[in-house]
Parts: C-alpha cells; sequence; structure tokens
C-alpha cells in the first residue's frame, strides 16, 4: 500500500514538476541578477517551496528590509497555506503519526494540496511524499537551471509551461462540478469572485495572498451554509 | 545595516514552515460540526477556483494563448482526462497559439 499510494502520488506530482520549473527557473534567474549567489537562490528554494512568497522575499532582501518586514510578509502571502493544512489534517489517515505531519507539512503547496485534495477518501502521507520527491526536485532544480543561466527560458516555453499548473487545477476542480451543482456554485462563484478583485479599483489592491484567503473563506463559508454536505461512510454526497 | 541574506533565509523558511505545520499538528481531531465538515468540503474547490481564474489570463505572453489554454484545460478536464493529460493539452494549446499569433505578427 505504502509503495503504491508513493507511485501514485509521484505519477500526480510530474505535470506539477514542470509547471515548478518554469516558475523556479525564473526565480533562480531574479535572485542571482539580483546579486544573490546561486548557491543562495536555491537554498531559498529548497528551504521555502512556496511561489509567490519567494518572490516577495526576494524583493524584501534585495532592498535590505526588517526581518519584521520578512515575517509580515511571508505570514500574510503563504497564510492560505493554514487554510490547505487544516483541511489536509482531516483529509489524512485517522491517528496519522505525528512525525508523518511533521514532514508532509513541508511539502502543503498549492498544487499539491491541490492534488491531495482530489484524492477519494482518506489519503496517505506516502502519496504526500511520492508527490514531494518529484516536485521538490523540479522546484529546486528549476532554481538551479535559472541560476546558473543567468537567461530567460526562450519566452514560447516559459509560457506554454506556465499554464500547466492551472490546467491541473481544472482537471481537478472541473470533473466534480459536472455532477454536484453546489461545487459548480463554487467554482464558479470563486472565479467569479476572484476576478472581481482583478478589475475593481479598491479590491485590486490587495496581495494575491489575501484574494485566494478572502475569497475561499467567502465562497466556501455561504456553500456550507447553504448547502451542507452529507456524510455516508466517509464518502461525501450532495444534501 | 540590513540583516545577513542567511537570515532572511532561515526567517523566511521558519514562518512558511510554521504556518504549513501548525495546523496539521495541533487539528488532529475529527471535525464533528456538520457546518465546519462541510466548509473544509469546498474549501479546495473554492481555493483552486479563485487560484486558477483570472491568474492564468496573465501567464503567457499574450491573453488570447491564455484564453486558447483555458478553454482546452475546460475541454479536456470537462472530458475527465487526467490530469497530465490536460496540463500538457493547455500547454500545448498555448504553444500553438503563440506559433500562430507570432506568424501573424501579434506578438
Amino acid at each position: 500500500m505504502k509503495k503504491e499510494n508513493f507511485k501514485r502520488g509521484a505519477k500526480d506530482g510530474i505535470p506539477i514538476a514542470l509547471g515548478y520549473f518554469a516558475v523556479s527557473f525564473t526565480f533562480g534567474m531574479m535572485a542571482v541578477a539580483g546579486g544573490l549567489s546561486i548557491g543562495q537562490a536555491v537554498l531559498i528554494s529548497l528551504t521555502n517551496l512556496t511561489s509567490a512568497g519567494q518572490f516577495a522575499g526576494l524583493d524584501i532582501i534585495l532592498a535590505g528590509g526588517s526581518c519584521w518586514e520578512m515575517v509580515l510578509t511571508q505570514l500574510i502571502i503563504n497564510l492560505r497555506y493554514c487554510l490547505m493544512s487544516f483541511s489536509l489534517s482531516q483529509k489524512f489517515e485517522k491517528n496519522m503519526k505525528n512525525r508523518h505531519r511533521f514532514v508532509t507539512a513541508f511539502g502543503v503547496t498549492d498544487e499539491i494540496f491541490g492534488i491531495s485534495a482530489s484524492q477519494k477518501g482518506r489519503i496517505s502521507p506516502y502519496y504526500n511524499y511520492g508527490a514531494m520527491c518529484v516536485a521538490i526536485p523540479g522546484w529546486t532544480l528549476g532554481t538551479l537551471a535559472g541560476a546558473i543561466s543567468g537567461n530567460l527560458l526562450p519566452d514560447f516555453m516559459m509560457s506554454a509551461l506556465s499554464v500547466a499548473i492551472y490546467g491541473m487545477f481544472m482537471a481537478i476542480i472541473i470533473p466534480p462540478s459536472k455532477t454536484n451543482r453546489a461545487i459548480l456554485a463554487v467554482v464558479t462563484g470563486a472565479m467569479a469572485f476572484s476576478g472581481l478583485f482583478s478589475v475593481l479599483p479598491v479590491l485590486k489592491e490587495v496581495s494575491s495572498g489575501f484574494v485566494i484567503i478572502i475569497v475561499t473563506l467567502v465562497t466556501a463559508g455561504a456553500a456550507a451554509w447553504l448547502r451542507p454536505v452529507q456524510e455516508e461512510e466517509g464518502v461525501k454526497v450532495e444534501s | 545595516m540590513s540583516p545577513d541574506i542567511y537570515v532572511y533565509i532561515a526567517v523566511m523558511a521558519v514562518v512558511t514552515y510554521l504556518i504549513r505545520v501548525l495546523p496539521l499538528v495541533l487539528a488532529r481531531k475529527e471535525i464533528t460540526s456538520p457546518f465546519l465538515k462541510s466548509f473544509l468540503f469546498y474549501v479546495p474547490y473554492a481555493c483552486l477556483a479563485a487560484m486558477t481564474f483570472p491568474a492564468i489570463l496573465t501567464a503567457t505572453s499574450s491573453v488570447i494563448s491564455a484564453v486558447a489554454g483555458l478553454i482546452t484545460a475546460l475541454v479536456t478536464a470537462y472530458l475527465e482526462k487526467s490530469m497530465i493529460t490536460v496540463a500538457l493539452c493547455a500547454c500545448a494549446a498555448v504553444f500553438v497559439a503563440e506559433r500562430l499569433l507570432q506568424l501573424a505578427g501579434c506578438l
């Protein structure tokens, strides 16, 4: 079982690694262009494993900001992971050992959370380990490649690879939307809501990390209130 | 004087890890509230949808190629293709769209 879960996770991690490579390539490039060493750029990717947080952190490093500024920025941008971990905590096998919690926590990213959440029923930490074993090298090696090359991947490659992650997300959210009207409403509602944040004057100023948190809380909250789900032997069905 | 680069890196890494690990370690008990359970059931869909749109529109070199990728992903996901197939089809659509745009002189 462990091996199967690990393999499944590794397979689902492939599109994640592809998308990561393009993004972290840019990160590596920007870090070195800003004056960091190749090793430092790679160290940031290896220890942080987060895109928006790293780009924001790099800005602060290059601007020579204070540590408090760094703490606050990371907290705001990455607070969505808190919500994801909270959700995953209910999704992992019951009585999962603490050591698994400490290790899987490191791999809570938008994408790995996405694939874990899309699995049926409870999940084994080995599924996450599989995904992490593919995604983390993708993220780290992308940074290394970008830092060494110092040049952008050809534009057409960057463009094409950067939609990989969104394609994956859609593969997760669209199929259940076909049969569950409540999920369909949540998906379209959340998209419309976050769309508003990108066009309306005042809302436009809100950072992308906060937009995700606000939209998730409001949309999922409204859906839970209007359409509570009933549970039947671990399989959730529409009420 | 601004802090050492390694201090910054350590601060970033520790804050980010704490955000991820605390809920996993502290919120261990199974939640029984129907509202909270339902809320957590909907969280991934709301979260992934909010992250996808409208961010996808600005992910590529042109909105047109992004829309091509978006539509391709929508269709292939609707047909319940696997994650990697949907992702690769979307990449391919963006690639083809940008080549066409380039030929047409729009890019």
